[in-house]
């Protein structure tokens, strides 16, 4: 195959998978995956553990070769053109790949080096990325000493410092605490702003909505959806009743009325305050939702209609809850395993 | 969030091209050497570990082996230190295995560098850091007693010698570790060394042994690879020859299985 040239490499798709097939014995971790993502975006691929996410972020790392079916990357091949596909990613993964016995800044110019950077350069690109990622007080101490989240950023800098035009960022806050999360948040949004496109894989649903444009579910190794996040929650189509009740013991007796109503299934959220039920009718169901609570004496905190979280999309879409779809919604979306 | 924050950095441009073999491989060879000097424990285990290993073959066992006509720390610290890696190769393919496991060799696999330059520069600096237990166990003999029977230059040729083993044993420890699925799977793989170090010539004659198991003995690489060293120390080539062979055979043998192996 002929290499395209840098107009083309330009104005081909950022991602085209095709029939994409990864077995790793009798276990099939890609199922004939197909994907186009367009250039100019933080792409978020979601789904379950398991899902064949990570096999996925390896493949277009190129270091999972592909069983079958076909990879480009920038409109080249991860298997044939492998080496120019290297050039094109950064890569940082689940685990922070970077050497605890040498400080951040040996780390990044050692990667620098390893990306094809002179000496000098490769000091500029580390001194810029320390800067970039707030990593100035502790560049200059041994990795190992590094809270989880500075660990995290310099392993997100090393995927950086080789000017990289796709970075694959691998479940990025996987075991960070909260104020972690934020800092690496913050220097993800930072890289996407600066024109950087960005692949992450998480199963955050709030990590996709802050950070990700588009969005591509995957179970079992096949996408089931991919879209903007408004096109995903217009998915399901419908309004959400949602319950706030101030005593959990009262939840299940709000969740009886909510199915009676809608005939839908109700969840009770994590903090067994939040009563929910995806509601067909919407203001009339609300409405009768409201009657049947003041006949049943049940006091609420609040209650109204809203429009489905990500979360609520995804356990429809991965078909952990059973809220039959509606055809005409689902059609909105590209539908990658129903060619 | 700032304006200034939100900018790629300017100072971060694409290299022109891939790093060549020698650039990449350094770097590799100089992260490893890193870790294993800034890791006192690697660093001092290693000299105990061998020191340990020479005062009881010397002075515990020693005294019930006998070596023939030589007296038995002249039999045994040129083959101890030939062999030396076999012992303390156990931490390469531990650190290999490592790499593998906590995502460091898939950080390199993802560069543009040439996939041989992983396992060269491997290479590299566990053969540098095997050369410093060959020369500190090599002190350590002669702190035990031995002398050397022939000229300087005797005693030269079979320190080079033991530094080519070196090489040899370290490309086949890497492959140990990128077989190994963790660092303890490794480490219980390398033990695999120590059954062709003991029943080889190393430390009792092979005559010694039970006839069923002399051949094994006597086939085996390490006995004319310790031999060779022997040979060269009172300024014969016998085995010599053979050795080198052996080597070649080992190298050739193991270093495609490392660079394919790596490429996974």
């Amino acid at each position: 195959m002929r290499t395209p040239t840098a107009a083309e490499a330009q104005s081909a798709p950022l991602l085209e998978a095709r029939a994409l097939t990864v077995r790793f014995g009798k276990v099939t971790a890609l199922d004939g995956l197909e994907l186009t993502a367009p250039p100019g975006q933080v792409l978020a691929i979601l789904g379950p553990n398991g899902a064949g996410k990570t096999t996925f972020v390896r493949a277009v790392a190129t270091l999972v070769r592909p069983t079958s079916g076909k990879l480009l990357v920038r409109g080249r091949d991860v298997v044939r053109e492998a080496a120019a596909v290297r050039r094109d990613v950064g890569l940082a993964g689940q685990f922070a790949a970077v050497e605890p016995t040498m400080t951040g800044r040996e780390n990044l110019e050692m990667t620098a080096r390893l990306f094809g950077h002179e000496r000098s350069s490769a000091r500029r690109a580390a001194a810029a990325v320390i800067d970039q990622l707030s990593l100035q007080e502790v560049a200059d101490r041994r990795s190992g000493t590094y809270s989880g989240g500075q660990r995290r950023r310099l392993d997100l800098g090393a995927s950086l410092v080789g000017g990289p035009r796709l970075l694959l960022l691998d479940e990025p806050t996987t075991g960070l605490d909260p104020v972690s999360r934020r800092e690496v948040w913050d220097a993800v949004r930072g890289l996407a702003a600066s024109g950087t496109d960005i692949l992450l894989t998480t199963h955050y649903l709030d990590e996709a909505n802050e950070l990700a444009n588009h969005v591509v579910v995957i179970d079992h190794g096949r996408v089931i959806a991919t879209g903007s996040l408004g096109e995903l929650k217009a998915s399901i189509g419908r309004d959400v009743i949602d319950v706030a009740v101030s005593d959990p013991g009262l939840a299940a007796a709000v969740g009886q009325i909510l199915e009676r109503v809608t005939m839908n299934t109700a969840r009770v959220e994590p903090d067994g305050r939040h009563v929910t039920a995806v509601a067909p009718g919407g203001p009339a169901e609300l409405a009768a939702v409201i009657g049947c609570l003041h006949d049943a004496s049940i006091a609420v905190d609040e209650i109204g209609l809203r429009r489905p979280t990500l979360d609520e999309v995804f356990l429809t879409l991965t078909g952990d809850i059973d809220i039959d779809r509606e055809p005409a919604a689902a059609g909105q979306l590209t539908n990658g395993s129903s060619r | 969030m700032t304006a200034t924050q939100l900018a790629m950095p300017q100072a971060i441009t694409r290299p022109a091209r891939p790093p060549g073999v020698t650039s990449a491989a350094g770097q590799v060879a100089l992260r490893a050497l890193r870790k294993y000097f800034r890791t006192p424990s690697l660093l001092v285990m290693g000299i105990v570990q061998s020191a340990m290993f020479l005062f009881s073959f010397r002075y515990v066992f020693g005294g019930a082996i006998h070596a023939g006509s030589t007296s038995y720390v002249d039999f045994l610290v040129p083959s101890y230190v030939a062999t030396i890696v076999l012992f303390t190769g156990g931490g390469i393919a531990v650190a290999v295995a490592e790499d593998k496991v906590q995502g460091f060799t898939d950080r390199l696999l993802s560069l543009p560098v040439p996939r041989y330059s992983l396992v060269l520069g491997r290479t590299l600096a566990d053969s540098a850091t095997n050369m410093w237990s060959i020369v500190t166990t090599a002190a350590f003999g002669f702190l035990f007693g031995f002398r050397l029977l022939g000229i300087w230059q005797d005693g030269l040729a079979a320190l080079g010698l033991c530094a080519l083993y070196a090489v040899v044993f370290t490309v086949v420890f890497i492959v140990m570790g990128l077989f190994a699925p963790n660092a303890q799977a490794a480490q219980g793989m390398s033990l695999i060394a120590f059954v062709f170090a003991f029943i080889s010539s190393a430390y009792v004659p092979a005559t010694s042994m039970p006839g069923w198991l002399q051949p094994f003995s006597k086939y085996q690489p390490i006995t004319p690879m310790v031999d060779a060293v022997r040979s060269l120390l009172v300024g014969s080539t016998s085995d010599v020859g053979l050795a080198l062979a052996w080597s070649a055979v080992l190298i050739a043998v193991f270093t495609p299985i490392a660079v394919i192996r790596y490429r996974r």
